[in-house]
């Protein structure tokens, strides 16, 4: 099987490579040999049942499947013998049988090739077919035309593993059934759309691509554009099917980080860039608009009740005047500026230049800051380098992986799937989170800890590892720094004693951390479980001394992932929207690094580093931050305290929003600028493996909204700033010429490979996607490693308020919901807040799942109904803060951890209330 | 209420959230069953069908809520359980809102021997009691005692209205087990003498291969490979290797594997274990079919014994249970089933004996080969390398039923015709029958005229006239008999226990029985169904579906409906 061997295919001596099927072996010769059930696609194994692909091979009995059978030496094979054509034909002829009259989808795979073997009617009798499902928002299933090929079954289960498509009875009574043959719109599907991308009969559909006669429109799409999903931090790339400037569809296609796949949003949620709510002209606030208060509210259908319209001429110098005057006025640190995580590369990096050298202050940052801003310092402290170690896919490689204070199947769900795929094929998989969520079915060890106990934890299994002599001595002797400290620290820290403390049993502890330590390849993903605590640095520094002190890191399979919330989270952080660093991480303190940037930028630089975002909003509120300027940020929404936050913007002299939508940040603006949704841009997008993707741009600008990097420009020019870049393009080559982790990756390079990982040196290097492979980038080359004590919450439950509240993501919306809320799909499976309450819980309360409570802390209260959710513990409430009519941030804590200024949004103490008694 | 500020939202508003994560949710009360079912029973996924049988025992039936739970507590999807249990007919899946079937079931076998004999008007008979409720099921093995009906897990043979209402009436429902040798008394006659000089190291693991291949011992499940060479191939594989005994025989018309463990159940234990040894499999499966309960409490009690003695130091004997699936004789299937998936048969290459049960190097053995092995290897097989008839080698187990005087087990010479049994070993034919034809290996063997009763029946000797001996099921019929209504039953078999995983298959069985339903055959369309089965089905089952068919139109071509032979019946 390994080697290639040497067989005879229509009389010709061909060589096949090793393990390539017959199938395909004839199509790399430029012969397609008819075919159903396979797809020829990484994650999609051959199944061989349809029967369509029969060959002759000369000495054997029956006819054999060419998509499934490797030759042997010697072999003989017949791809057109009249015995395989008449096969092909026949087995054609049997499905046509039962296919309906009228096609789902003429232009089906199944019907091209039905017309390829000339096979397109039947003699046969018919049978009995199912009836349509149109229970789904998204997909529409047509089980008549269904051929059983089982690729949905594949798609949900080998490739998304999903695991609710499954194929039921059996014979002629076999069918497909989501979970327990329920309507697909009452089953657990998550509608990744993988099987509809499969399907080639017709049978599973976009529901919007389907006329009320349940077929296909003719023509849907008229114009193809291969770009990324505007949503997580995966970075999957996508190709677009546009018509009348609206996505229709959406699919997949093969980029390194998705291979293929996507979720619910990427898939089915592109239609909100085509929103009615959509900013199409300059809005400047009416002079006999209301005053600004923080409980303020305009109807993004209609603004002018607050706002008139402006050209854009007026909008820009007003929006400059005002900048301009204030820091002529007080100077330039009362100006702040808001970057997006969701722009490009190019865009924030001309944000942060914007800020600091039209503004001339540091006060620049995004929502990293709300995410892993704890996690980035501590990975700058410890190995000077924020970015993950390894790709999401080395899982693939992995023996062990704990993933902690995350829910990948949520919020990353494509990476999810590779996670999945290795446990399915027996890597040990380690779950830590208070949480309960769908991928502890696939784990060894489901941790389900008490909220905020996360050191103990940790050091419960740092003491395990050093106690039972599980280190790795070399690896320590090579490249660790402070090894003895962290063993006098972690002393106190036994799993006996913590086991009280974090509710887990000592022996569960123990066998946790002899698993990940002493497994060949160990990898640790995290999401904001671990970053969005006041202790949230020290969580990080833990998981950073799992990793070294055992080795498992700077190998394949192994190594530190902290996933990435935003599409271009990381890139935003690379180019330089946080206040302490220049792109690349360069520190805005060292007098040597400023000096490369005052000259290539030809400006001076603020030496002195800028605010956080919770400290912008709190100097924002004392009046010292009077002017910002906001792109496709929504703090009002997104930053803990709600309260607090929109008391801080309605307090700004001048707030400039570059949006799509007016979104709760935008209702405070004074002039808003109406930008380019994701579709409509061109540039570049770095996702959490550090892969560097092109977008390109599939709709164009609604009415007046222009690109976000014009608008960019167009302000720094009337701040006064000689900039003039021509396109995208050379944003991009001038990034590259001050940032040497992507000198490697030119424009022209990104437009041939769509993808390239960096570090990247060179331009004839692939860029590297395991870093850390001898040591760190710290001076002395070694990790340091930080001992750490336990610190609790910052807001313990008590009698007042009894529960702990944690809040988070859904998978159906994104961040705030500015861009979900309006994407139908999305917004119909999850219309409304929902608290998500145990269920055993809600029962001792007398409470029924659907009724409406008031859960309040001591910053605010939400009204919102109940859901019974197993996942959460019975002291717990999890609400999602993407819905603006129950902002769950208005109870959020902003007390901040020190040392990524990160807020505690997973913790705060909160009660539950009917409305009688609230 | 005035502290909650009421905020706009910029969502379409459609509809209120959900109450609950999305998709059933596992209800407490049908956990908290579930749970106590299973008790400390394994929750591996291989596990799955011994579990739905737990389940099933119990409430006689799988309520969508209990497989739900059941799938909680298994750690599968809701589709993986549901799919295994939908797959198998001795579940039956009560939906949401169904509700289980009143009255005492009773199942009437409609396999071809049984309804020769009547099956179908007792099954109608019976249906006019609103006590029961009546099912027909495929073959259930017992066909020497035509017809057979299941009252619970008791079967009633040459079964009528009053034995069936009788049995009802008392609530004789559970099995009936033959008589079962103890374990003590099997050794105080030798048995497992020759496997413990084994397990002491006494003698060679290749002599016992040697002497299998000098004996010319084939597998009797169907297929005749030499069982010598298949347990040297599964012993030259390094790492664990593992067993499975294929105790499923559905073929319809075959009863041989009941008749062995009734009659041996240690010969055949000390057998399969003989085999585990020389192949060094850690774990052996007895893999028995649902229909035999009476076999499977006798094979229970003997595998606790031994699993308790030193006898299965080596090799642990685990039985598992089928479900009522016709495709788990497949060997492949079985290895599926073993594993608690959809026993869809496996493409070849790989074979089982090189990546078979878990991945592992798996022997697989019919029942009767075994029995056969261990007698052959303790000298007990009464000659059996001189026996044999025209050319055929050995002793050779007929299952032979029918229009026959004394149907049953016939041990014959292999090679013998079946004139030569009919009349030698079954007392001839019935009184007021003719002989017009036979189906020498059950349903996929195909049907030969009576003109061809002087062909040995070996394997080999039948490939010639299109059929083929199998599993040595041998259903006589008589000038009572239609061919093709007896073809069309076959039909319909097949169709009813495709596994549905190929296009051949299951559209070909399927679109056949409903075209030979028909007043007139459209001779050309089924040939080519059978043209394509045979050719492009993935296991034997598709393979050997259109035998019956093509020989029903060869060699009776006077039973063929041809009302419309001057019309034209072609579709679009």
């Amino acid at each position: 099987m390994d080697k290639s061997v040497t067989f005879e295919l229509n009389g010709l001596a061909t060589t096949a490579k090793p393990g390539e099927t017959i199938w395909q072996i004839a199509q790399r010769l430029g012969e397609t040999i008819p075919h159903l059930c396979h797809k020829d696609a990484m994650a999609y194994a051959p199944d061989g049942n349809c029967r369509t692909c029969m060959v002759e091979v000369e000495g054997e009995q029956v006819l054999a499947a060419s998509c499934i059978r490797t030759p042997t030496s010697g072999m003989k094979v017949h791809t057109r013998s009249e015995r395989a054509e008449t096969s092909r034909r026949l087995v054609f002829e049997l499905l046509v049988a039962d296919q309906p009259d009228t096609a789902h989808d003429a232009g089906s795979h199944f019907w091209n090739m039905a017309k390829k073997v000339g096979q397109t009617s039947s003699r046969l009798p018919r049978s009995p077919r199912p009836e349509c499902d149109l229970s789904h928002q998204a997909m529409s299933v047509n089980l008549d035309a269904c051929i059983h090929c089982n690729l949905c079954v594949r798609a949900c289960r080998d490739v998304q593993v999903n695991d609710v498509i499954g194929m039921s009875g059996r014979g002629g009574h076999a069918k497909i059934v989501f979970d327990m043959d329920d309507p697909m719109g009452d089953s657990t599907c998550v509608a990744c759309g993988e099987c509809v991308q499969a399907c080639p009969t017709g049978a599973l559909m976009p529901a919007l691509l389907m006329d009320e006669t349940q077929q296909k429109f003719p023509e849907p799409a008229t114009k193809i554009v291969d770009s990324l999903c505007p949503f997580c931090g995966v970075g999957c790339q996508t190709r677009f099917h546009v018509k009348d400037n609206r996505i229709v569809w959406v699919e997949g296609r093969d980029g390194p980080a998705n291979q293929g796949k996507l979720c619910i949003k990427g898939r089915f949620g592109m239609d909100y860039a085509s929103h009615d709510n959509r900013l199409t002209t300059p809005l400047i606030r009416r002079n006999d608009a209301p005053a600004k208060t923080w409980d303020m509210q305009v109807n993004p259908a209609n603004p002018w009740t607050h706002f008139r319209e402006a050209s854009w001429e007026e909008a820009m110098a007003e929006a400059a005047e005002g900048f301009t005057r204030l820091r002529t006025d007080h100077g330039p640190d009362c100006l702040t500026g808001f970057g997006s995580a969701k722009g490009s590369n190019e865009e924030a990096y001309m944000f942060q230049k914007l800020v600091r050298t039209g503004f001339g202050t540091n006060n620049v940052d995004h929502c990293t800051r709300l995410c892993h801003a704890s996690s980035i310092a501590a990975l700058m402290e410890g190995i000077n380098s924020g970015a993950v170690s390894a790709p999401f896919n080395a899982a693939e490689d992995s023996d062990c992986i704990i993933v902690i204070g995350a829910r990948p199947t949520v919020n990353h769900p494509v990476a999810a799937t590779f996670l999945k795929q290795a446990a399915k094929a027996g890597t040990t998989l380690i779950i830590i989170d208070p949480r309960g969520q769908e991928m502890d079915r696939h784990a060894d060890y489901s941790l389900h800890f008490k909220p905020g106990s996360d050191v103990s934890l940790l050091n419960a299994l740092i003491y395990t590892i050093i106690e039972e002599n599980l280190i790795d001595l070399d690896y320590i002797a090579a490249h660790v720094d402070n090894y003895d400290a962290i063993a006098a620290n972690i002393i106190d820290f036994s799993p006996e004693k913590m086991q009280d403390i974090c509710g887990i049993a000592a022996e569960t502890l123990r066998a946790t951390a002899r698993t990940y330590a002493k497994a060949e390849r160990s990898i640790i993903f995290w999401g904001m479980g671990i970053s969005q605590h006041v202790h949230g640095t020290d969580n990080a520094r833990c998981l950073i001394t799992l990793a070294t002190i055992t080795g498992q890191i700077g190998r394949p399979g192994t190594g530190l992932h902290p996933l990435r919330g935003q599409n271009n989270v990381q890139g935003a952080s690379d180019a330089g929207l946080i206040p302490m660093v220049l792109p690349d991480y360069q520190s805005v303190a060292n007098p040597e690094i400023r000096l490369k940037f005052e000259q290539a930028w030809g400006s001076p630089i603020d030496p002195n580093p800028g605010l956080t975002m919770v400290e912008i909003i709190d100097a924002a509120c004392a009046g010292d931050i009077k002017g910002m300027y906001v792109m496709g940020e929504n703090p009002a929404m997104s930053d803990p305290n709600t309260h607090h936050t929109r008391t801080g913007l309605a307090n700004l002299e001048h707030l400039v929003v570059q949006e799509i939508f007016l979104t709760e940040t935008a209702m405070f603006a004074d002039v808003i600028l109406p930008a380019s949704a994701f579709p409509e841009k061109s540039g570049t997008f770095t996702n959490t493996n550090r892969q560097v993707q092109l977008a390109r741009p599939a709709l164009t600008l609604p009415g007046q909204a222009r690109q976000d990097w014009f608008i960019i420009q167009e302000l720094a020019q009337r701040l006064g700033l000689d900039w003039k870049y021509a396109d995208v393009s050379e944003v991009y080559e001038e990034m590259r010429s001050v940032m040497p982790s992507i000198a490697g990756i030119s424009w022209k390079r990104l437009n041939l490979e769509d993808s390239v990982t960096y570090p990247c040196a060179a331009e004839d290097e692939p860029g590297q996607s395991i870093i850390f492979t001898d040591g760190f980038p710290t001076l002395n080359g070694r990790a340091q490693l930080k001992p750490v004590q336990i610190v609790p919450p910052d807001e313990t439950p008590d009698a007042n308020y009894p529960m702990v509240l944690t809040t988070g993501r859904l998978l159906e919306h994104w961040h705030t919901g500015a861009m979900t809320r309006r994407a139908a799909v999305l917004d119909g499976c999850e219309p409304e807040a929902m608290a998500h309450l145990n269920p055993r819980w809600l029962d001792k309360q007398g409470l029924n799942p659907g009724d409406e409570v008031v859960v309040s802390t001591r910053r605010g209260a939400i009204r919102l109904r109940t859901r019974a959710d197993q996942d959460v513990s019975e002291n717990t409430i999890f609400i999602p803060f993407c819905y603006a009519e129950s902002p769950a941030n208005m109870l959020t804590n902003p007390a901040l951890d020190p040392f990524g200024k990160i807020p505690e949004f997973k913790f705060c103490a909160a009660k539950v209330e009917t409305l009688e008694t609230s | 209420m005035d502290l909650v500020k009421k905020f706009a939202h910029p969502g379409f508003k459609r509809g209120q959230g959900r109450k609950t994560n999305p998709g059933r949710q596992v209800d407490p009360e049908a956990l908290r069953q579930v749970q106590h079912l299973l008790g400390d029973a394994r929750r591996a996924p291989d596990e799955l069908l011994e579990n739905l049988h737990r389940i099933n025992d119990h409430f006689y039936y799988l309520d969508n809520r209990h497989l739900c739970a059941l799938a909680h507590e298994m750690r599968l999807s809701q589709t993986e359980v549901y799919e295994v249990a939908s797959f198998y007919a001795h579940f039956t899946i009560l939906g949401d809102n169904e509700t289980a079937p009143s009255g005492q079931r009773v199942r009437v076998c409609d396999s071809l021997s049984c309804m020769m004999a009547g099956a179908e008007q007792l099954a109608e008979q019976l249906r006019a009691n609103q006590d029961l409720s009546v099912e027909l099921v495929p073959c259930v093995g017992r066909c020497h005692s035509a017809p057979i009906a299941e009252v619970g897990q008791k079967h009633i043979l040459n079964a009528d209205v009053e034995s069936v209402t009788e049995a009802v009436r008392i609530g004789d429902t559970s099995p009936e087990c033959p008589a079962l040798e103890s374990l003590d008394a099997a050794q105080a006659r030798g048995g497992y003498e020759f496997l413990r000089r084994c397990l002491a190291g006494e003698i060679e693991a290749d002599r016992l291969i040697d002497k299998l291949e000098a004996n010319g011992l084939r597998g009797m499940g169907g297929a005749g490979f030499p069982t010598g060479r298949k347990w040297r191939l599964v012993r030259g594989n390094h790492g664990e290797k593992l067993m499975a005994v294929n105790g499923d025989e559905g073929e319809p018309g075959t009863f041989k594997d009941y008749h062995f463990l009734a009659i041996g159940m240690h010969d055949f234990l000390e057998g399969t274990l003989l085999a585990a040894w020389v192949v060094e499999a850690s774990t052996a499966y007895i893999y028995l079919r649902d229909e035999y309960p009476d076999i499977r409490q006798n094979l229970d009690k003997a595998v606790a014994k031994l699993n308790a003695s030193a006898l299965t130091h080596n090799t642990k004997l685990i039985v598992r249970r089928g479900a009522g699936a016709y495709i788990c004789g497949e060997e492949s299937a079985m290895i599926e089933s073993i594993e608690g998936k959809r026993p869809l048969p496996r493409h070849r290459p790989p074979y089982v004996a090189e990546i078979g049960l878990f991945g592992k190097p798996t022997l697989v053995n019919n029942v009767e080969t075994l029995y056969w092995a261990r007698k052959i290897l303790c000298d007990e097989d009464d000659g059996f390398a001189e026996q044999g008839r025209h050319g055929g080698k050995g002793w050779r187990s007929y299952s032979v039923s029918g229009r026959v005087k004394n149907p049953g087990v016939k041990c014959a010479p292999a090679g013998i015709t079946t004139q030569e049994l009919i009349d030698e070993y079954c007392g001839g034919m019935l009184d007021g029958h003719t002989f017009k034809g036979y189906l020498p290996g059950g349903a996929s063997g195909g049907i030969l005229s009576a003109s061809l009763g002087n062909v040995p029946l070996d394997f080999g000797t039948l490939q010639k006239h299109g059929c083929f001996i199998g599993s040595a099921a041998v259903i006589v019929l008589s000038d009572h008999d239609n061919v093709a209504d007896a073809a069309l039953n076959l039909m319909k078999f097949f169709a009813h226990e495709s596994c549905g995983q190929c296009t051949p298959c299951r559209v070909g069985t399927e679109k056949a029985s409903l075209m030979m339903a028909e007043d007139h055959w459209d001779q050309n369309t089924l040939n080519d169904l059978c043209t394509v089965m045979t050719d492009a089905s993935i296991c034997g089952l598709g393979q050997a579906a259109g035998n019956p068919l093509i020989s029903a139109m060869r060699y009776f071509p006077e039973d063929v409906p041809s009302k419309l032979k001057y019309c034209s019946t072609e579709k679009n």
